[in-house]
Order: C-alpha cells, then structure tokens, then sequence
C-alpha cells in the first residue's frame, strides 16, 4: 500500500469524522473547533493535490480569519447553547432520510460513471509547485482580472454593509 | 505518488457536502447553519481541485479563490445579520425568527 494512500485515507476518516462532529456537537464553539479541524485537513487534501498556494490561503482565511469571526460572534451573543426549543417533531427524521438518499445517489453515480478508477495525472510542468504559483498569477492578473476586481468591489459591498447594519442609531438601547 | 484516484476525492468531498446539507436541514442555531454551509463550499473546492488536477488545468484553483472570497463576503454580512437579529429579538432561535409568516 502507498504511503500517499494512506495518508489519504487517513485524512479523510479525519475530515468525515470532524464534519459529523460539527454536526452533533450541542455547542457552539465546539462545533466551529470541529470545523477548524476540518479545514486543516482539507488543507493537507490540497498540498496533496499539488495546490500550495490554495492550501495556505485556505490556513489563512479559512481557518483563521473566518472562524476567528465565528468564534467571536458565538462568545459575543453568548449563543453557544442554545436551549432545546420545541421545533418540527417530523423534520429530524425527515432530513435524515433525505441524506441517506442522497447518499445514495452520489454512492451510485460515482460506482456507475467511474468504474474505471481514475488515475490523477501526473502534474505537468505547468502544475509543478513553484512554477504553479506564477502560472496563477499570470493566469488571475490576465485572462481572470474582471472577475478579480469584480471580487474586490463585492468584498468592499460586504464590508460596508458589515458595518452599516450593526451600527447603532443615536440613542437606541441595546 | 500519484496513487489516489479521483473518486476517492469526489466521495470524500460527496460526503462532505451532504453532512452539510444535513446540518442545515437539522441544526436551530444559525450560526451552526452557517457553519454547515461553510463545509458544503469547502467540499465543492475539494472537488474543484481534484478535478484540476486531474485534467491538469489552472481554472479550478482560480476558481476555489474566488470561492473563498465569496464565502469570506457572505460570512461578514451573515454573522452582521445574526448579531442585529439577536440584538431586536435577544434569541438567535431559527425557529423564533418568523414575523414574516403571512
């Protein structure tokens, strides 16, 4: 057995199992540690897809600016528990079942069109660590720059937006 | 070194993405749901890249960075909702927030 594969394998019971940890976990901040964790393994998912660059930044933005600003949003309401409310007796089930189809069908799509497992191939020249990092900027400076600027208006929407709906009006009580 | 087959990262990233669906389907509290769509947008970007790798092109890592931006984006106006929500209703309670119900 490749040491690659098992490195693979294990990353990904690691992935699966943080994700179902976020999933049942009662608190909070338990929940948004889970995701940490599986942010970094997605990250190492990436380094092993030879993607360096999207690996880091998602250690960065992902793991730290985001989930910095969920983890201070959760302490700032206090909202780690919330108490049991009384909520559709039938959605539980419901959404179970609808999972475990859905399930289902990627399980049968993925065993009915990839029978064949198919191999990654090999990283070319173009795909080759270093030289990747250049590729990605020549390619997101020159054929992607609309939508990269695109972006940075959509980041300053959001910021002011941010910052409009959460300020105070003159004299409110809060 | 290149033993892991592309379908092994597809399921992985399948996986991920219904535990999301699900946690949206049957978590109250909104910043979980948030969460939950936070790992959804996380295993579409794993199977962007699986797929970039696998037929050798760029566009898919470009893509999972504007992705990320946009996820980045979303977070700020989400978490800024639930934070004025909380402070009108003193509850951040899925169920609660219903005064548009007809």
């Amino acid at each position: 057995m490749n040491l690659t594969l098992i490195l693979f394998l294990i990353l990904a019971a690691v992935a699966v199992a943080s994700a179902i940890g976020l999933l049942v976990s009662r608190n909070a901040v338990y929940a948004a540690l889970f995701l940490v964790l599986n942010f970094a393994t997605v990250a190492v998912f990436y380094l092993l897809l030879g993607a360096p660059f999207i690996a880091l930044a998602q250690v960065t933005v992902y793991a730290g600016a985001i989930m910095v600003l969920f983890l201070f949003v959760i302490m700032l309401l206090g909202a780690e528990k919330l108490p049991r409310a009384v909520g559709l007796p039938w959605q539980r089930p419901l959404a179970i079942a609808l999972a475990v189809i859905l399930t289902g069908e990627a399980v049968f799509l993925l065993v009915q069109r990839l029978k064949i497992p198919v191999l990654l191939a090999n990283p070319g020249p173009e795909l080759n660590s270093t030289a990747t990092l250049q590729s990605l900027a020549s390619a997101l400076f020159n054929q992607y720059l609309l939508p990269f600027e695109v972006t940075s208006v959509l980041l300053l929407v959001a910021m002011i937006g941010a910052i409009v709906m959460t300020k105070r009006e003159k004299g409110e009580q809060g | 070194m290149n033993v892991v087959p592309l379908s092994y990262y597809l399921g992985v990233s399948a996986l991920m993405f219904i535990l999301g669906a699900l946690g949206v389907l049957i978590r109250r509290n909104p910043l979980v749901i948030f969460m939950s769509i936070e790992l959804m947008l996380n295993a579409a970007n794993l199977a962007f890249l699986a797929f970039s790798r696998s037929f050798n092109v760029l566009t898919g890592q470009i893509f999972v960075f504007f992705v990320m931006t946009v996820a980045a984006a979303e977070v700020a106006v989400g978490l800024a909702l639930i934070v004025i929500i909380f402070r009108t209703k003193h509850n951040i309670d899925v169920d609660i927030m219903s005064s548009l119900k007809g």
